[in-house]
């Protein structure tokens, strides 16, 4: 569904994306995984069509990403992006406003859930309402892909749980979920498939029940052994 | 749950399922969650939780109702197949850490712990009576 096929992007002339090639199938809820500078949030801003590639290109079912893929696939960047003057309120309408695929009834369920009151300032946020307020507006669109840019973040054990039962209640056959982190424990149990990037390139791909099966050792212990 | 996380995730959520299955909290016949609810409750990915369905149906410990779900075996034999399992296991693992200790004689194994059953349930007893003063 979602094809990167050799991009690289440097930055001066580091190579942030180095020759990145790999398919990413609907169903599935994949963990984009390295240490920071790895490349993991240039290759999100690629596949989200907010910056283009100096080589190579990532299509959706064969649309170079851009303008037109823009409204099947949504980013959620890792700094925050709310406008201070906004209350949740306003937040809502402006989604409403810019993407036809928001769902407000899942919104509204979400906020309930998360006893959110609509009349608070976004200004006022804790970090971990913050992260929450994020993935809740994230996750109430109907898109194809799903590109969270380290939604654990900074937050708490319980703010966490709220972000991790959001995403898999959005889970479907047709939409894939890519999930950024460099904090590995979070993802052992959500995450389906891995793909491990070390200085812009792609060192390893697969499916994480295989590699515990195989290797008898958790994604942390893999982590250490690829980075170490 | 807590998830060891070098084992499947898959496996683990199984064999707490077959536990509650012998604790009784699971009885023959009863009706599991939706996949998405499974996944949901154990906060794991809906593949593995589709998985823990299809690996338990193998093995006979649940079977599909076309549209209806999935149902935990009314076959009483598995159950007590299950609990005999885990009776291994607790002994597998009493015993080797006894081996370890210096312990290889049952009878002397067997001494120990009637002996220590004795001392635990002693000391309920004695709770209770202070509670009953």
């Amino acid at each position: 569904m979602l094809e990167s096929n050799h991009v690289t992007k440097k930055y001066r002339r580091k190579a942030a994306n180095d020759d990145l090639t790999f398919s990413i199938e609907p169903g599935h809820i994949y963990g984009l995984l390295g240490p920071n500078g790895s490349g993991k949030s240039t290759w999100m801003k690629i596949a989200s069509g907010l910056i283009v590639p100096d080589r190579g290109e990532v299509t959706l079912d064969g649309v170079r990403a851009g303008r037109q893929t823009k409204a099947h696939t949504v980013y959620m960047a890792t700094e925050d992006y709310f406008f201070n003057y906004m209350k949740i309120r306003d937040v809502r309408r402006y989604y409403e406003d810019f993407f036809d695929d928001f769902e407000t009834p899942m919104f509204l369920k979400q906020l309930e859930e998360m006893e959110f009151d609509e009349d608070t300032k976004v200004a006022s946020l804790s970090s971990g309402m913050m992260a929450k307020l994020k993935i809740a507006v994230t996750m109430s669109r109907r898109a194809r892909v799903y590109l969270l840019d380290e939604p654990f973040n900074g937050i708490d054990l319980l703010a966490r749980d709220t972000v991790v039962k959001t995403i898999l209640e959005r889970m479907s056959d047709d939409s894939a979920i890519i999930i950024s982190s460099h904090l590995i424990e979070e993802l052992e149990k959500i995450v389906d498939t891995c793909i491990f990037l070390k200085d812009g390139r792609l060192i390893l791909m697969g499916e994480i029940e295989e590699i515990r099966q195989q290797q008898g050792c958790s994604l942390i212990e893999l982590y250490k052994k690829l980075y170490a | 749950m807590e998830f060891d996380n070098h084992k499947p995730i898959y496996m683990q959520v199984i064999e707490d399922i077959t536990r509650k299955m012998v604790t009784g909290e699971l009885p023959p016949g009863e009706k599991l969650p939706s996949v998405r609810d499974l996944a949901l409750a154990y906060a794991i990915n809906p593949n593995t939780a589709s998985r823990v369905y299809r690996e338990m149906e193998q093995m006979e410990l649940s079977f599909t109702r076309r549209g209806l779900g999935t149902f935990i075996t009314e076959d009483r034999e598995v159950y007590d197949e299950i609990r005999a399992k885990m009776v291994r296991e607790c002994l597998s693992t009493f015993v080797r850490g006894m081996h370890t200790l210096g312990y290889t004689d049952t009878d002397e194994m067997a001494a120990l712990l009637r002996d220590y059953k004795e001392k635990t349930e002693a000391g309920a007893d004695s709770d209770t009576s202070k509670e009953e003063e």
